[in-house]
């Protein structure tokens, strides 16, 4: 058993399959947001908002944002570990890319249920 | 042996003694072999240690048994005492197994590949009283194991693999987690939970990318990617 303490969960298996489970929702997501954009040609704000200021919308953007963070945290961390082995720069580097992540995920939540 | 009967092979081997280089060269050789037969590429390498005594490299049984004589063959992993030598591009470049520590020219030090291998445990465990004989197995249990017990450790596949090159301390790498696995579903062991929970961090097994270089170059045509797979399952019914 190696211990670590900075992957998103400490479990291998954990981490794996939230990996594939995120991968998974990102990829519904993506696919939907391609599928809206490209049957609503010539795009204004209003049909932006209308998708975007609906609830279930708001929901699944929660979903997909919390799945890019997880999704990231363990890929890049993955990466890390394999190619920088001084562990001052590695575990500055998971921090800033943590911190960076969470960012990302608390003001994507606040534009999203700004709307 | 008439230059008629003979020819010529050109090979580039990683040349390097510690004590007394800086830092390591390819050497080139040339080697007049039988133009009407064919040999394998451990026995040019013996003729070519006639030629240079100095050159060094690891072989025992010679027959693609033992698992010495593993070596990074024109950028691929492989046994030299079963690559045949007619299979091979000139020139022909040889050098020690990737990522492992050199001792000298092609031998590399195994501690590291061994500790993984030392880590799960390789031998069967049972809690249950010996019987007076032996512990049976039935033919299907027993046909589990194949695929398995065949590998001879001889590295090729770890070398192969870019998880175990940056993290050979942390990953267990596919010679050590193949024997994993084979006795994890072995059906005379009986510490399949402990050996599954001493798997499931984020580097023993989950390391594995699934590239499957190891399949690529195994020796004897085993797959450990597979049996990662298999582990991989067997720790998501085990932890969920």
């Amino acid at each position: 058993m190696v211990s670590n303490a900075t992957s998103y969960t400490g479990s291998g298996l954990r981490d794996w399959l939230i990996q594939r489970v995120s991968a998974v929702v990102l990829g519904a997501y993506i696919l939907f947001l391609l599928v809206f954009f490209m049957s609503h040609s010539g795009m204004e704000y209003a049909t932006w908002e209308g998708l975007f200021g609906q609830l279930w919308m708001k929901v699944f953007t929660f979903v997909a944002l919390l799945s890019l963070y997880a999704h990231a945290w363990i890929g890049v961390w993955t990466v890390l570990t394999d190619y920088i082995k001084p562990v001052a720069i590695r575990v500055t580097l998971e921090v800033l890319v943590v911190l960076s992540l969470l960012t990302y995920l608390i003001w994507g939540i606040v534009v999203v249920w700004s709307i | 042996m008439k230059a008629s009967e003979t020819k010529k092979v050109h090979f580039q081997i990683y040349r390097y003694n510690p004590d007394m280089d800086k830092s390591p060269s390819m050497q080139d050789y040339y080697l007049d072999v039988p133009a009407d037969r064919d040999i394998m590429l451990l026995r040019a390498l013996l003729m070519l240690k006639e030629q240079d005594g100095s050159i060094t490299f690891r072989r025992s049984c010679g027959e693609g048994v033992c698992g010495s004589d593993g070596l990074n063959i024109n950028g691929r992993n492989g046994l030299a005492c079963i690559t045949p030598l007619s299979s091979l591009k000139q020139p022909v470049i040889l050098r020690p197994l990737p990522s492992f520590p050199v001792i000298r020219d092609l031998v590399v030090d195994m501690t590291q590949f061994y500790r993984q291998y030392e880590k799960i445990k390789p031998y069967l465990q049972n809690d249950e009283p010996a019987p007076a004989e032996e512990r049976l197995q039935s033919p299907k249990d027993r046909a589990k194991l194949d695929g398995l017990y065949e590998c001879i450790l001889c590295a090729c596949c770890s070398g192969s693999c870019p998880s175990f090159w940056w993290n050979p301390d942390k990953f267990i790498g596919p010679a050590g987690l193949l024997q994993a696995y084979r006795f994890i579903i072995d059906s005379r062991d009986t510490h399949t939970d402990q050996r599954l929970s001493e798997l499931d961090d984020p580097f023993s097994v989950f390391r594995c990318r699934g590239i499957m270089n190891c399949v690529d170059v195994c020796p004897k045509g085993l797959n450990p990617t597979r049996a990662i797979g298999k582990l991989r399952s067997l720790l998501l019914q085990h932890g969920s």
